[in-house]
């Protein structure tokens, strides 16, 4: 794995005077902590994670004991109100605060983004490594699978995914625990951009195992005895981890944006304040004036998807500075 | 070179076939019924068993195994196949119209606004990212990164709802609603670009820069080759694969319209239509689109493999 490491790091920058840091994540740590930028998302992303714990914290209280979330409670003597210092972004048409509607919208985000992960690591990782690794007719079957995945419009196939997963889930008494806890259409549109995304994932892995299964180490492992599976995952794996990570903070942003779209298009989060529906509320109120309900989603969602996507690029370079140039020839 | 564009043009067949599959086991297999959905809330059986036999819900999902030999076929899936296949997209269940004609009419409002929207799009995206080449490294060069990556951070539902109400509605510079000119396509086709600048040029800027790294660079600049000589001669014409690849793709996409620009400015596209037929139910609607995209799709993948022998001559097809 060290080899394997060192050879894969060797076009960065490399300090020669200190000691000499040793493997992939330290080499890359060392050069996020000198770009300035990315540091500064990371701790916007520390923030917004803080407020994240915080949501959910709100969210499991209210729901532990049985009662209604503060958010969730309306006040109409406090309707439709512009901002102050009782509610920094005013209030909504329930008289609800909008910021607690904002900081709500973030758990739903990290709910989406982890959610929506727990479908297209396992799948995309596990058949991109089949593929890669086994060649052939395995390949040929997982590169058809994805390319008929392809070759729909993706926001039609979440769409239609999305619409029927959740009437399946609706109908369905296997989900009725899950779905009290959380809402059938985020788990629904989960679905959706995970059935569709562990594509992307797919490839990229698909590629490396490519790369990794004639390598020496994998060799050496093959000559010692090791199976299959065991080289697929416990020596080549570590070696392509990263890409995981990366394609994660990468897609991350995506999926806050996709969720905003699908929300508009009648199949997104239902019975929770995502920023999606936030937007999506306020559109009727903005031909009053109300700007500050679009506002509030707005800034929360622009700040987190903007240092989601600065601080993924600065780890890509990081972590692997040839995928730059491989993903964009791709696509 | 010509039979390897037939071979590849041959794979619409599996790769229309694994598109129904999905589509079709989305909407059958998981969905139930849809009859149920047909005939609403307060239908009576009798009335679901009815839409069921004339729409064929009741007969086997692939294989109709218990008349085996003689009409195996007779099953959901493979009349669904047939019927396609005989070019026949069916009739869609709310308005009672062919489908086909509702893509002939949805075609051209999509079309009007998408392609517009796509060329100017792509001429913008290079050009800007040729500038950032040009300057890489230096401050502008930054500056564009980071503004596209801002650009690329804000919802597009925002950059419609602003445009729409500042714009449109406020100061009264673009109509709000319809489409009856082409004046009414402006301001959706300058929020298209807008919002989806950003991502382009940081996409056109790393393949550029990928290539002003490379040796014949080098070799040329220290031949006295002028700069803006190499960027449109050497590094525009080398980043041409990325750059096809990533345009033609795109292309069969353009037919399904921009589901929220047409909702929001109601240009009666097939984005639309789609979104209205699926909470509908109206799955012929549905069918029919994904069938023609996936057939596009492999359209467009040929044609990208084709443009990549006229844009690299290296590249032999075999």
């Amino acid at each position: 794995m060290t080899a394997a490491a060192t050879t894969m790091a060797s076009p960065l920058p490399t300090d020669t005077t200190a000691s000499a840091p040793t493997g992939l994540w330290q080499i890359a740590w060392r050069q996020l902590r000198r770009n300035r930028l990315a540091m500064v998302c990371l701790w916007i992303l520390a923030a917004y994670t803080v407020v994240w714990v915080y949501a959910e914290g709100v969210f499991w209280n209210a729901h532990l004991r049985g009662v209604t979330p503060t958010y969730k409670i309306s006040h109409y003597d406090i309707r439709n109100q512009p901002p102050s210092l009782a509610h920094l972004l005013g209030t909504n048409y329930a008289g609800r605060d909008n910021f607690g509607q904002v900081v709500q919208g973030t758990r739903i985000a990290y709910e989406i983004g982890l959610l929506t992960s727990l479908i297209v690591i396992p799948l995309g990782f596990v058949l991109g490594a089949l593929a890669g690794y086994f060649g052939r007719k395995i390949d040929t079957a997982i590169v058809y699978l994805y390319s008929v995945v392809d070759s729909i419009p993706g926001i039609l196939l979440i769409m239609a995914i999305a619409y029927v997963v959740r009437g399946a889930i609706d109908r369905s008494p296997l989900f009725q625990n899950v779905t009290r806890y959380i809402d059938s259409g985020l788990l629904a549109i989960c679905f959706g951009m995970g059935f569709t995304g562990w594509v992307s994932l797919c490839r990229l892995i698909r590629g490396e195992y490519f790369k990794h299964r004639e390598r020496q180490y994998v060799l050496a492992a093959r000559a010692l005895g090791a199976g299959d599976l065991s080289i697929m995952f416990r020596h080549i794996l570590p070696n392509v981890a990263h890409l995981v990570i990366i394609n994660f903070s990468l897609r991350f942003p995506g999926l806050i944006l996709t969720e905003a779209v699908l929300s508009y298009l009648g199949v997104g989060v239902s019975d929770e304040p995502s920023w999606g529906t936030i937007i999506n509320d306020a559109k009727q109120r903005l031909w009053l004036g109300n700007w500050w309900e679009l506002a509030g989603a707005t800034i929360a969602m622009f700040f987190l998807v903007l240092a989601l996507n600065l601080f993924g690029d600065a780890l890509r370079d990081a972590l692997d500075p040839k995928l730059r140039t491989a993903e964009a020839k791709t696509g | 070179m010509g039979a390897y564009i037939i071979r590849r043009l041959l794979s619409v067949v599996p790769i229309t076939l694994g598109v129904l599959l999905i589509t079709f086991f989305l909407f059958r297999v998981i969905g139930g019924n849809p009859a149920y959905r047909i005939a609403g809330k307060n239908a009576t059986p009798a009335r679901i068993q009815q839409i069921s036999h004339e729409r064929g819900y009741d007969k086997p999902l692939f294989l109709n195994l218990q008349q085996f030999p003689h009409s195996l076929f007779d099953a959901q899936f493979p009349r669904l196949c047939g019927q396609l296949m005989r070019l026949d997209l069916g009739e869609s269940l709310s308005t009672k119209q062919r489908v086909s004609t509702m893509l002939r009419q949805g075609f051209f409002p999509s079309l009007c606004l998408t392609v517009p929207m796509f060329m100017l799009e792509l001429a913008l995206a290079i050009t800007i990212a040729l500038f950032a080449a040009y300057f890489r490294g230096s401050w502008i060069d930054r500056g564009l990164v980071i503004v596209s990556v801002m650009a690329m951070s804000i919802s597009a539902l925002v950059y419609i709802m602003v445009a729409q109400y500042w714009l449109a509605s406020e100061w009264r510079l673009f109509p709000v609603w319809g489409f009856e000119s082409p004046y009414y396509l402006v301001l959706p086709v300058l929020i298209g670009v807008v919002a989806g600048v950003g991502g382009s040029v940081r996409f056109y800027r790393t393949v550029m820069l990928d290539e002003m790294y490379q040796d014949y660079i080098r070799t040329a600049r220290a031949k006295g080759v002028s700069q803006p000589a190499i960027l449109f001669r050497h590094v525009l014409r080398n980043a041409m694969i990325p750059i096809l690849t990533n345009v033609i793709i795109a292309i069969p996409f353009l037919y399904t319209g921009a589901l929220l620009l047409e909702n929001f400015f109601g240009i009666p596209g097939l984005g639309r239509m789609t979104v209205t037929a699926l909470f509908n139910g109206d799955e012929d609607v549905i069918f029919a689109d994904v069938f023609i995209g996936s057939i596009l799709f492999v359209i467009a993948n040929v044609i990208t493999d084709i443009a990549y022998t006229w844009a690299d001559p290296r590249i032999r097809l075999k």
